[in-house]
Formats: structure tokens, sequence, C-alpha cells
């Protein structure tokens, strides 16, 4: 086998052509890594936000809770339910919420759905990881609400800011964090904005807590067995996967479409760069040809240069991709319609899909030029200049 | 008696260009003993290049027989002849070959890294070959740092470093200036006197022509004469 420093010292010697080629690729991984980041983030927004112990309901047939209404004999007889536990103070740890998706403008002058929560003074008990990070909680019969964090970023929003919701007036009295997609959303008392939206009396959802997550499916089963509701139920962790599921699913077929394009392209540069560092090099690949070194080992030899390019590449666009982590953005939820905030991970499968990519661009782009640097014969490539 | 390093029987070489045949070689017989140190001499276009690559196993005869080192070069398929080419050839090119990205010291360990040896046998026989042309204090520079009389000596030191039966140069002296042409025949002669080494060497030049032990001229692929040559080797 030809030594290793050959082929890495080779990639140094010409390191103008394999800079290039180097950048070419990065900068795929890169736009790669981004979009993978974009899924990453919006699934993990998701993912953070769901209590295994936690049983969402909601009517049958529905996919998301702003789709869902029943009335309010069902949320009784779902809080009434065995299973169902109590908060410290003995009230039943149940929230009935009702969901609106309204519009508002962001701060860039365009317009976006947010979902509007009414909630149940249960909500902030089955919700512990709930934080006002600003102001306080909205109190009930105040015409009070509280806004995500990083939507009232997206929206402009402030603390002492009023919004029309319904046919009310609402005052932004604080903003919260620590609950994931709510994040994205607008929290109200569950008699205030029915009362404004004209849906009182009827439910979007009702979350019920559970002991565990075993007693959680438990209470599944006892919802499902209950034949005077026609209602679906599932742990919150389900229900926010399968909204995870549609919404970063496009971006990953998003983001393997154009990684495959942009890598073809890629590879037409590596092949480029390996076929003029074989023509470069003939002489010296019959040198050692002359010396003993067999065809495979030069195709070895091309192809491990190939192969390293593309990992130094996938290397360098990882690089320039880890500014993107946490980077703060939005897209609309395509379940609900309704914006969703979230930061961008680049996670440490996303940074490997990258180097991936860039390696197999590097070994398609190699293996042609290096098939062809073994296969000339010794004389013709001695006499080259 | 002296074993017969290289044995060429009615060998001929043809080329295929478009519908004509070029007829390179015809005919060619000729024994190489070893510790011989045989000039090959002829104008451009008589074949010179054309015999060292048949007996250098980089190029096959379209006929005849071509047995160097006792084997029969043109039975061996491309595997195996990499392999007989590394245990029994050692090459010298008109312009080095030397590979640029590695050392004077990488450069002649090369051939060495084909072999089963330890690194520490590798480093001793590498050594001895820089020795041996003069050269153990440049072993680690770039050929970019070396002038061509050194270069060409590194390349020497390559070719004898596996210690092969047979040592071929194509025009070692043509891309040299008189003074560094010379040390470089010093050297070719020192290793044939001093080391027995078997040397056949392709040359325009009389001068280097006449420190060969033996002459044989080649016109229009053919030989035409096989002659004492003047020197002694040295």
């Amino acid at each position: 086998m030809i030594p290793i420093k050959y082929t890495y010292r080779n990639l140094f010697e010409r390191r103008g052509v394999a800079f290039m080629t180097l950048a070419s690729i990065g900068f795929v991984v890169l736009v790669y890594i981004g979009v993978l980041a974009l899924a990453g983030g919006l699934r993990a927004a998701f993912a953070d936000t769901g209590d295994p112990s936690v049983v969402i309901v909601m009517r049958d047939g529905t996919r998301a809770e702003m789709e869902s209404s029943y009335a309010q004999e069902s949320h009784r007889l779902l809080t009434a339910m065995p299973g169902v536990e109590r908060t410290a103070d003995g009230d039943v740890a149940a929230s009935g919420e009702t969901v609106t998706i309204q519009i508002f403008e962001r701060v860039d002058g365009t317009e976006t759905n947010v979902m509007v929560r009414g909630v149940e003074p249960g909500g902030f008990a089955i919700r512990p990881a709930f934080e006002i990070t600003e102001g306080r909680r909205f109190e009930p019969g105040r015409g009070e609400i509280v806004v995500g964090r990083s939507l009232a970023g997206r929206l402009g929003l402030r603390v002492g800011d009023e919004r029309e919701l319904g046919r009310n007036t609402f005052r932004v009295v604080g903003l919260f964090t620590g609950v994931g997609a709510h994040g994205s959303e607008i929290w109200g008392d569950y008699r205030d904005l029915g009362d404004s939206f004209r849906r009182s009396g009827y439910y979007s959802s009702t979350r019920l807590k559970a002991a565990s997550p075993a007693a959680a499916r438990d209470l599944i089963e006892t919802v499902k067995a209950e034949q005077r509701l026609q209602v679906q139920a599932l742990t919150e962790p389900e229900y926010y996967e399968l909204q995870s599921e549609t919404s970063s699913g496009q971006f990953i077929i998003l983001g393997n479409v154009l990684a495959v394009l942009m890598a073809v392209g890629a590879c037409f540069a590596a092949a480029n760069t390996m076929y003029a560092q074989v023509a470069a090099r003939a002489r010296e690949i019959g040198t050692l040809r002359a010396l003993g070194f067999k065809r495979r080992s030069i195709m070895g030899s091309f192809f491990l240069e190939a192969v390293l390019l593309g990992v130094a590449a996938g290397g360098f666009g990882a690089l320039l991709a880890l500014p993107l982590n946490a980077i703060q953005t939005g897209t609309m939820n395509q379940v609900t319609f309704s914006e969703i905030t979230f930061q961008l991970r680049t996670t440490p499968f996303a940074m490997f899909s990258g180097i991936f990519l860039a390696t197999i661009t590097g070994v398609l782009g190699g293996l042609l030029p290096a098939f062809g640097a073994s296969r000339q014969k010794i004389t013709d490539l001695l006499r080259e200049a | 008696m002296a074993e017969t390093v290289v044995q060429l029987r009615d060998v001929t070489k043809n080329y295929r260009r478009d519908a004509f045949e070029l007829k390179v070689l015809q005919g060619i017989t000729l024994d190489v003993e070893a510790g011989d140190y045989v000039a090959l001499m002829g104008p451009s276009g008589s074949g010179k290049s054309t015999l060292l690559n048949l007996l250098a196993g980089i190029d096959q005869p379209t006929s005849g027989e071509l047995i160097v080192a006792g084997q029969q070069v043109s039975r061996l398929g491309e595997s195996k002849l990499a392999l007989w080419r590394q245990r029994h050839i050692g090459f010298i090119f008109q312009f080095y070959n030397l590979i640029p990205v590695l050392t004077a010291y990488e450069n002649v360990e090369l051939p060495l890294t084909l072999r089963k040896s330890s690194r520490a046998a590798r480093r001793k026989r590498v050594e001895t070959a820089l020795s041996v042309v003069g050269l153990q204090n440049r072993m680690k520079h770039y050929p970019r740092q070396l002038s061509g009389g050194q270069e060409q000596r590194v390349a020497i030191a390559r070719a004898i470093v596996t210690d092969p039966t047979l040592l071929l140069a194509d025009e070692p002296t043509g891309d040299l200036d008189a003074e560094s042409g010379g040390e470089v025949l010093d050297l070719l002669g020192q290793l044939n006197e001093q080391f027995n080494k078997t040397i056949l060497m392709v040359t325009h030049d009389p001068k280097a022509a006449a420190r060969a032990k033996r002459l044989v001229r080649l016109d229009k692929g053919r030989l035409v004469a096989s002659a004492p040559g003047g020197g002694t080797g040295a």
C-alpha cells in the first residue's frame, strides 16, 4: 500500500484546488445541516412539550386541539374519572382548554396565525415546567393574557401591551417559557377567552394528569371504555409526536432533495479535482507502478485522497454550521396552521449526517478518477511531461 | 562462469498506429551476465527505451523469449509482474521521477514499504543506500530542495535500496550538467565495480557509454553491433 503521508501531503501540495473543492462540498454540508437543524429544532420543540403521565382528550376523529370541540358534560365526565390525580390543594389535576387561532402581525409586517389557549387553573398544576420570565400570571376575570417569550419576540409584544381577541381587549401581563411548543402560544383564562370567542361551555381538549406514565395508559383505556363519550385519548408525547412528524417531515424531505441535488454538483467538483490530480501526477503514478506498486494500490491511494477531501469538507461544513445552533426561528405548524417558534438544533446526528454526505460525495467523485489512474499503461504514464 | 541475468531471444515489439504496424524492435537477441555494465546506444527512435521497458517488465514483447533474472517475464500476470519488478528491477529515470511530496529518505524507503520488514530494518537499508550515493546528510530534504545531480543520486539510492538483480538506467545523465553527470556516472561505475551490480544503461552520450564495459548499438529496431566498451565500469 502506498504510504498514507503520500496521500495527504498531495492534498496540501495542491491546496488551492483542494480548498476550492473542500469549500464547494463544505457549503453543501452547511445547507444540509441547516435544514436538519431546522427539522431537529422543530422536533425538539414538540418533544419538550409532552409529559407521558398527562393524557390529552379531544373529540373523536380530530387531529389537533383546534379542530376539536365538545360540551361541558363530557369534560365533567372526564375529570371525574378514576385515575385522575389530585393537586396539592386537593383539586382535580386536570385542565379543560379551548384553543383558537388568531391572526397577528409579526415584527417584519407579515401576518401569522397564533394559537390562543384558554386554560383552567389546573392547567398550571399539570405543567410544572411553566415559568413566568417577566411580569406575572394572568388572573381570571380580568381580561389578562400571558405570551410565550419566543413568540412575543417575533410579534413585538411586551408586558403592558393590549390586543383585541374576539369581542374583548386583553392586556399582556407576563411572558412565559418552559413548556416547549406552548412557547409559541398566548394563554388566558378559559372563561375569559371562552366568553370573548363565544365558546363558553365548550372545550377543545381536556388534560388529565395521571400518577405515572403507566397509570396514564390505564386512564386512556378507561376513557375509551366510557360509552357516553365520543372522544379520543392519547398521551401528550404521542399527540406532539404526530404534529412533529407532519411538520419536521417536510423539512427532512426538502433537506434531502436539496442535499442530493447539491451533492451531485459537488460530486462533479470532487471528480474534477481528482481528475486534475491524476493528470498532474501521471508520471508519478507511472513511477510508482514501475517501482512495483500494484494497480489497486494506486487506485486505493487516489480513492483515499478523495475520501479525505470529502471528510475534511464535511468537517469544514460542520464548523460553518455550528453557529446555526440555538438560532431562534419560526414556521407554521402543518397540523394546526399556527406559528410555532423554535431554536435550530445542530445535533450530533445532523453533524454526522453532513459529514457522511460529504464523504459520500468524495467517494463518488473520486471513484472514476481513481479507477482511471490505475488503468493507464505504465509506458504511457512515464511519457507524460 | 557468471550467471546470465538477461536473455533475449529473437524479441520483437510492434505497435499498431491506426492502420499501420510500427516495428520498433526486430529480432533482438542479447545476453547480459551478472556484474556486466552495458551501454545501449542508438539514434532517437531506434528502440532503446522500448527495449529497456521490456526488460523492466513494464511493456510486453510482441514475440520472442525474454528471460530476466531467471523469469520468463511475458508469462507473468499484472500482479505478479509488479511483485517481480520490486524484487529484481531498479529503475533510474532520465528526469529522476522522485515523488515531490516525499523527502529523500521517504523516496528511498518507498520500494521497501512493499516488503514485510521492520521500520528499523528499513531505516538501516535506506541510510546505507543514501550513504552509498553520498547523501546521508540530505535525508530530510524534499526533491525541490535538492540540485538535479542530488535528485538523480537519490533516485539511484531508491533503485539500489532493494538490492535488485538488474539496474536499468534510462539516460541517467540526460538532464544533468557535465559535472553532475560525471558524478552520476562515477556512482554507477562504483556500483558495478564495488557492489557487482548488473547495469544496463540507455544513453546518447558517448562519454557515458565509454564508462560501460560493453557497448550495444541499436538502429531501426535492430541490434547492429555489440562490442566491449572503453571503461572498466569505474
